[in-house]
């Protein structure tokens, strides 16, 4: 299926993922494609099949964040028709800055994709530390390394 | 807006399966209690907005930047 995309141009893309609700603030979008951003695999574009403006820049928190941890609910296990922990992909929306020094990651709504059956959701976090802005590159950059 | 006064432990009934019990009033906070099937998400109004706001914050983010600083 060919589509529009914001970073990619125009692509065919294979794999489809179903938000039943949407996401919040673009609660009528619910069909996206996770896109590779670069070779790496570290980054994803979460890329609206409909609207080819809205795409949002997503990675693994875990790679960045080591300590970042919390318990998915019955309600979403359920939600998500969660069997196995393998199925389950977390992804964390990047607001990237004009400064990366500044690029926050958004660990109090995560995306909680059930790769099996292809469907997600942004859940957001109760009773938790975690905010909406973590600096993804929160260690000072070394020298010689700033452009 | 319906607007119903509720006296303490006193409940209001959304369709058959949604209810709302107030468990206490002290000073100008009230704490209540959501009996609801798991489908319904309950959360504070506050919260909700702020993940909408982050969200269309995020989408202002450029790839360009990205890859700026990735280009080894």
């Amino acid at each position: 299926m060919k589509i529009a995309t914001k970073y990619h141009g125009e692509i065919d893309i294979e794999e489809i993922i179903r938000f039943e609700n949407g996401i919040p603030g673009f609660e009528d979008e619910r069909e996206f494609a996770i896109l590779p951003l670069f070779e790496d695999q570290t980054f994803f574009v979460l890329q609206s099949i409909v609207t080819a403006p809205l795409a949002f820049i997503i990675t693994n928190p875990f790679i960045h964040f080591k300590n970042y941890e919390f318990d998915l609910t019955a309600e979403t296990i359920s939600q998500l028709q969660i069997k196995n922990e393998e199925d389950v992909q977390t992804y964390t929306i990047l607001t990237v800055k004009e400064d990366i020094r500044d690029t926050t990651a958004n660990l109090l709504a995560p995306i909680i994709v059930n790769t099996k059956e292809k469907i997600a959701k942004q859940i957001i976090l109760h009773e938790t530390k975690y905010e909406t802005k973590h600096l993804l590159y929160n260690q000072t950059i070394p020298a010689g390394q700033e452009e | 807006m319906l607007v119903l006064t509720r006296k303490l432990h006193e409940s209001i009934m959304i369709n058959e399966d949604i209810e709302v019990v107030v468990l206490g009033i002290e000073g100008d906070q009230v704490k209540l209690g959501f009996k609801a099937p798991r489908t319904i998400e309950i959360m504070r109004k506050e919260v909700y907005e702020k993940i909408k706001q982050e969200n269309v914050e995020a989408l202002n983010s450029s790839m360009d930047i990205m890859k700026a600083f990735l280009n080894k």
